[in-house]
């Protein structure tokens, strides 16, 4: 029972990592910097192995298993401790941010190898899990809030890592902003809790959120989804996550993609006590999953630069796991999470490979033909938009399909949206592979020496390659000849009292009807399944005439088609709206109105006049200052009679 | 060590230093120094005796020094310590020698005289924090005042002289009021000494009428709001922080402002009650103005001294809110605030000063790209920089959170207000933070700068190391702040509620220190 005695050194791995890389390793050779920088990850990963192995032997009445360290702050009737605990859901958050980091770490010994600040990028992703793990094993908000902020200056930090750039520089801190306008609504959620329930941590949270007033329970998790969209960029807060792609790409892997994203997500599975007391909030997440889902895949429809293609990808894809948690299938959300960690996290190294393949060229619209040239990246990157596409069998096609279902039983709008929307996944990920490795080369062979990535970096590929097939198995719907042992295992920690009335166990006679009933739905669906499967074969086949029958077609279309084509071109000008909308008033007011006319103008203004009014006064005044020292005297006399006077008068 | 003496000790080493600095001669720059140092050292030794040797959990007043002074009218030379104090006076004895070193090499004329000053200066704060008899604490509160005038005014930058006679005459007009107030509330009790004033107030022996709590009250806090300062008094702190020397913000930031804050919790609470509940949502609203609009008006400073200022009228509105809220968690959460805002500020202005030093200027657009020559102070500019927007782990949160915490329970429109000073402080320190480091060298006088040396090192770790530790083991503070804060809400419960409790058993005594030869006249 290690390490459950002590969870803390899982996310302390890390953090000492990063400590021993910032403190010292500038000076060290690149070899000393990868022992300790994918050896802390490493680690950090077979010590959640480990952790996975005690905790199946655990009693179900120890989980949540909970460990307190600290107190870390304490005022009042307020406590925070310093406390980890470990669930179901615990579990596959940790292992697949260990998992996927240290595999992001591998291939960053090979991507990142000639770039300055190697030390300094190790030391920042290091850090990074440090605070994934934190958020993810905290056991009460305001701890899950400092590894919400931490992640969030790790990718400050990381975005900005080519700080010499203005546009990166621009890009970390438009980031850390727009995430804190979210934060805002989630600090405003913890002080809201805490005046409710009257502590922070999750289990007198969760389990006194029943008796609470809904509206109060409603608000909560209606703050708490403003934070979620902030970190994990949905509408209308998702403007910083296109812009962070110019952080290295494992970077826009492990933090804008497969984890750190995906923390919005975690929260509202972790908080699902408070969202499923609170329908009018759960709507509004499904509402928002779905829109932003759609939404942004039209935009990444026709992106050209590769990494932007997949940043707009990824909004679309966290927008699914909201819908699913927002229609009550909290466990088909974190499904959707892990396997889109897998495939996602592949198609940015894959698209990685290329970039490195390409001598740092990001523009689709000059690659073309490097099928051949980079079989291990092309085959790689296959498997993953076979699996993001939603290809019957691949991880992703399980994962989507379990959301589509489950919005499909609650609304018949929203499902069709996310249909589209996965229509639109389709099209936009094979145009990708079409664009990058198919056709003729439509860059100058002569200048650019294409050639394949070295080991570390192909073998992180090949695995993610593989879960990214395999990695839906185990959630495999029943229907689909499997028992959905994924669903099975988060069922304790996603279950809720509220819920508890649904899973009695029903009597004999109820069991045959139920089984009737069991084989229409499992026609329906199979009927349903196909139709998703329609949707990718549409998308994929759009794109396979667009791009590889027709190539001349999609110039055509945007001719025909110029305003709609322009608006998605320019992300439908919402960066322009904010600047316009907010940053330029912003600015203008505090800078010409509250600077220069309140400030410097009213208050001391009206200072400096006062002091003009009693220089004139003792202008006047300096008359009196005859050098008489019996008239000095007179003066004193009659103050000093006027203060008496004054002082009895008042105080009486 | 915990003798009788031990804050006469702590507040008059300074001057002593001080006064022997006068022995050497005025080229022994060196010695001149070194003494300073080590007198501040020393300083912040005795002060951590007294830390030592303080008492948790207990409200009253410690380490408790009472002579008489003056017999008629009978001042006392009063000192003690509680939760309140206790951590200003660490955050005075923690920031001096920080101070002392920030001056080492960037003052160079009349150094003998500078150092002599700032050490003056640390001994007027120190007994600021102390004094328990009003006098006293007048005389502490004037004596600081000049000090701080002359580092200005010498050692200032160009616009010196300006900026030394808008923070005197500013805080003048402040102090004239608190003194007629002193003198008012004394003739009403006959006495100076503010456990007994305090005392007789509570008990009813003497009652004010509401018109006559209020006028008190404003005296009072006139003078308080002035220091803090709170919108719109605030006029003379950015002008006053862009002339002064390094060492002189540093004090300014770190120290002189808590002094108004720290007056709103021992003068006004305690002593004015129902006038502090009458004013304080209109206190409230000013506060939560020098939230929003510092922190607006720092976001286009061009000049990086006058941002980090008006950043500072926007942190002290979190204190001037948690204190106002009237909330044992907010009120403990105000004076953490204060001490994370010494640390962190202070912190800032010794960075701003290292690059002034290097190119004799504060406005941003002459940076840019220093990232390049100077990786090591970027680094540990970027982490003081997280720590004043606070970001969590580390100080500056503690206090945010605390405050919006408490007052949310008692007035949620304010916190939401408050909070969006939150997303504020982040654009406008990271947004200076990237043009100043980040990018290319923009011009070639940085290209060649030095990175941070081996003084500076030692400043900017130092700081650091405190900033982390405040982060992290924040109940070392607040087990010893409790007491106090929850005292004064105690004490601004009137005879009412006072005797209600009595009848329960609880002994009033408890609540007030036993006063020797209280209320002679």
């Amino acid at each position: 029972m290690f390490v459950l005695d002590y969870l803390w050194i899982i996310p302390a791995l890390p953090l000492a990592g990063a400590a021993m890389l910032g403190l010292a390793g500038r000076h060290w050779p690149a070899r000393r910097v990868n022992a300790v920088g994918v050896g802390s990850v490493a680690l950090a990963f077979a010590a959640a192995l480990e952790l996975v192995r005690e905790f199946s032997r655990l009693p179900a009445a120890q989980v949540p298993w909970l460990k307190t360290y600290f107190t870390w702050i304490t005022a009042g009737s307020f406590r925070a401790d310093f406390a980890l605990q470990v669930d179901q859901l615990t579990i596959v958050m940790l292992l697949v941010v260990t998992g996927v980091g240290l595999l992001i770490h591998i291939y960053s010994t090979g991507y990142m190898a000639h770039e300055g600040g190697y030390p300094r990028f190790f030391a920042c992703m290091n850090l990074f899990m440090f605070f994934m793990l934190l958020l993810v094993m905290a056991a009460n908000f305001v701890l899950l809030f400092v590894g919400w902020e931490g992640v969030g200056l790790c990718s400050y930090l990381l975005i900005g890592f080519y700080f010499l750039r203005k546009s990166a520089a621009d890009a970390g801190k438009k980031a850390f902003i727009v995430n804190r306008i979210g934060d805002f609504g989630f600090m405003l959620a913890l002080l809201l809790i805490f005046r409710t329930f009257g502590s922070l941590d999750f289990a007198p949270v969760f389990s006194g959120a029943a008796g609470k007033p809904q509206a109060t329970l409603t608000a909560i998790a209606l703050l708490l989804l403003v934070g979620a969209i902030g970190k994990s960029a949905q509408l209308p807060l998702y403007v910083w996550l296109p812009d962070a792609m110019e952080g290295p790409t494992p970077v826009s892997a492990l933090i804008h993609a497969a984890t750190m994203v995906a923390a919005g997500v975690y929260m509202v599975a972790r908080a699902h006590a408070l969202y499923e007391l609170a329908p009018a909030a759960m709507a509004a997440v499904a509402v928002v999953g779905a829109v932003t889902a759609f939404y942004s895949a039209t935009i990444g429809l026709v992106q050209t630069d590769i990494k932007k293609v997949l940043a707009y990808s990824t909004i679309s894809q966290l927008g699914y796991m909201f819908l699913g948690c927002g229609v009550g299938a909290f466990a088909a959300g974190i499904f959707h999470l892990m396997t889109h960690a897998f495939f996602k996290a592949l198609l940015f190294l894959a698209a990685g490979s290329v970039i490195h393949a390409m001598g740092g060229e990001q523009d689709m619209r000059r690659m073309g033909g490097l099928r051949k040239r980079i079989p291990w990246t092309y085959w790689t990157m296959l498997m993953g938009t076979l699996a993001i596409a939603g290809a019957p069998g691949f991880s992703g096609f399980f994962s989507k399909d379990a959301i589509l279902l489950a919005a499909a039983d609650k609304s018949v709008v929203l499902y069709v949206i996310a249909l589209l929307g996965a229509m639109l996944t389709s099209f936009y990920m094979f145009r990708l592979l079409f664009l990058t490795f198919h056709g003729e080369p439509r860059f100058d062979e002569h200048a650019v020496h294409v050639h394949e990535s070295p080991k570390n970096m192909v073998i992180p590929l090949a695995v993610l390659a593989v879960l990214s097939v395999v990695g839906g198995w185990a959630a495999a719907p029943e229907f689909w000849g499997s028992s959905n042992r994924f669903e099975h295992f988060l069922a304790p920690a996603l279950s809720s009292p509220s819920r508890a009335f649904l899973a009695i166990n029903p009597g004999p006679s109820l069991t045959a009807a139920v089984n009737t009933f069991r084989e229409m739905t499992q026609q329906i669906l199979w009927e349903m399944a196909g139709i998703a499967i329609a949707a990718a074969a549409i998308g994929f086949l759009v794109a396979w005439w667009f791009y590889i029958r027709r190539p001349q077609t999609p110039e055509r279309v945007a001719e025909s088609f110029h305003a709609p084509y322009k608006l998605l071109l320019n992300k439908y000008y919402v960066d322009e709206l904010y600047d316009f909308l907010l940053v330029r008033p912003t600015t203008w007011i505090s800078t010409h109105i509250l600077w220069q006319v309140v400030d410097d103008g009213a208050i001391d203004g009206s200072v400096n006049g006062i002091a003009h009014v009693a220089r004139r006064f003792g202008d006047r005044l300096r008359h009196t200052q005859s050098g008489n020292t019996r008239s000095y005297a007179a003066w004193v006399l009659v103050g000093a009679a006027l203060f008496t006077i004054l002082l009895l008068w008042k105080v009486r | 060590m915990q003798g009788p003496l031990l804050l006469t000790v702590i507040i008059f080493l300074p001057l002593a230093g001080a006064l022997a600095l006068l022995i050497l001669r005025p080229e022994d720059r060196v010695w001149i120094r070194r003494l300073a140092l080590t007198t501040a050292l020393a300083e912040l030794g005795l002060s951590l005796l007294l830390l030592r040797g303080f008492l948790p959990g207990v409200a009253a007043y410690q380490f408790e020094e009472y002579r008489s002074w003056i017999a008629t009218p009978p001042i006392h030379y009063h000192l003690g310590v509680d939760g309140i104090s206790l951590f200003l006076v660490l955050l005075t004895t923690f920031l001096t020698p920080l101070a002392v070193l920030a001056s080492w090499q960037s003052i160079t004329s009349r150094v003998r005289e500078f150092f002599l000053m700032l050490l003056v200066l640390e001994t007027g704060m120190i007994g600021v924090f102390l004094a328990l008899d009003l006098f006293l604490f007048f005389v502490f509160w004037e004596v600081m005042l000049v000090p701080m005038y002359f580092l200005i005014g010498i050692w200032g930058h160009e616009r010196r002289i300006y900026a030394a006679l808008k923070f005197v005459l500013y805080t003048m007009a402040g102090s004239v009021l608190m003194l007629v107030g002193i003198l008012w509330l004394y003739n009403l009790t006959g006495t100076f000494d503010l456990p007994v004033m305090q005392a007789m107030l509570q008990t009813s022996q003497v009652l004010l009428n509401t018109r006559t709590e209020m006028l008190l009250f404003g005296a009072f806090f006139l003078a308080f709001a002035i220091k803090v300062p709170l919108f719109p008094l605030h006029t003379w702190l950015p002008d006053a922080h862009v002339e002064a020397p390094t060492a002189g913000s540093v004090v300014l930031a770190g120290v002189l402002l808590k002094m108004g804050t720290y007056g709103m919790l021992r003068f006004c609470l305690p002593l004015f009650p129902e006038a502090s509940h009458r004013l304080a949502p209109y206190i409230a609203v000013l506060a939560i103005i020098g939230i929003i609009y510092g922190a607006l008006v720092a976001m286009v400073q061009p000049d990086l001294k006058k941002l980090v200022a008006y950043s500072s009228v926007s942190h002290l509105g979190f204190v001037v809110l948690g204190i106002f809220a009237f909330n044992a968690t907010s009120i403990q959460g105000a004076l953490y605030q204060m001490l994370s805002h010494g640390v962190s500020t202070g912190a800032l202005f010794l960075a701003v000063g290292m690059l002034y030093d290097r190119r004799h200027t504060h406005l941003i657009r002459e940076f840019g790209g220093l990232a390049t020559p100077m990786p090591v102070f970027s680094a540990l500019f970027l982490f003081v920089c997280l720590s004043s927007l606070g970001l969590p782990m580390l100080n500056g949160f503690v206090g945010e959170f605390l405050i919006l915490l408490g007052t949310f329970q008692q007035h949620a429109r304010w916190a939401v207000w408050a909070a969006t000073g939150v997303i504020l402080s982040a654009v406008y320190l990271l947004w200076a933070y990237q043009r100043v480091i980040y990018g290319d060298v923009t011009s070639e006088n940085n290209r060649a700068l030095p990175d941070a040396t081996r003084r500076e090192r030692v400043i900017l770790f130092t700081a650091a190391a405190v900033i982390l530790w405040m982060g992290i083991a924040s109940p070392v503070f607040t087990r010893r702040m409790e007491a106090s804060a929850q005292n004064v809400l105690k004490q601004m419960q009137r005879s009412t509620a006072y005797e209600a409790r009595d009848s329960r058993g609880a002994a009033p005594r408890a609540i007030q220190p036993a006063i020797p030869s209280a209320g002679e006249r």
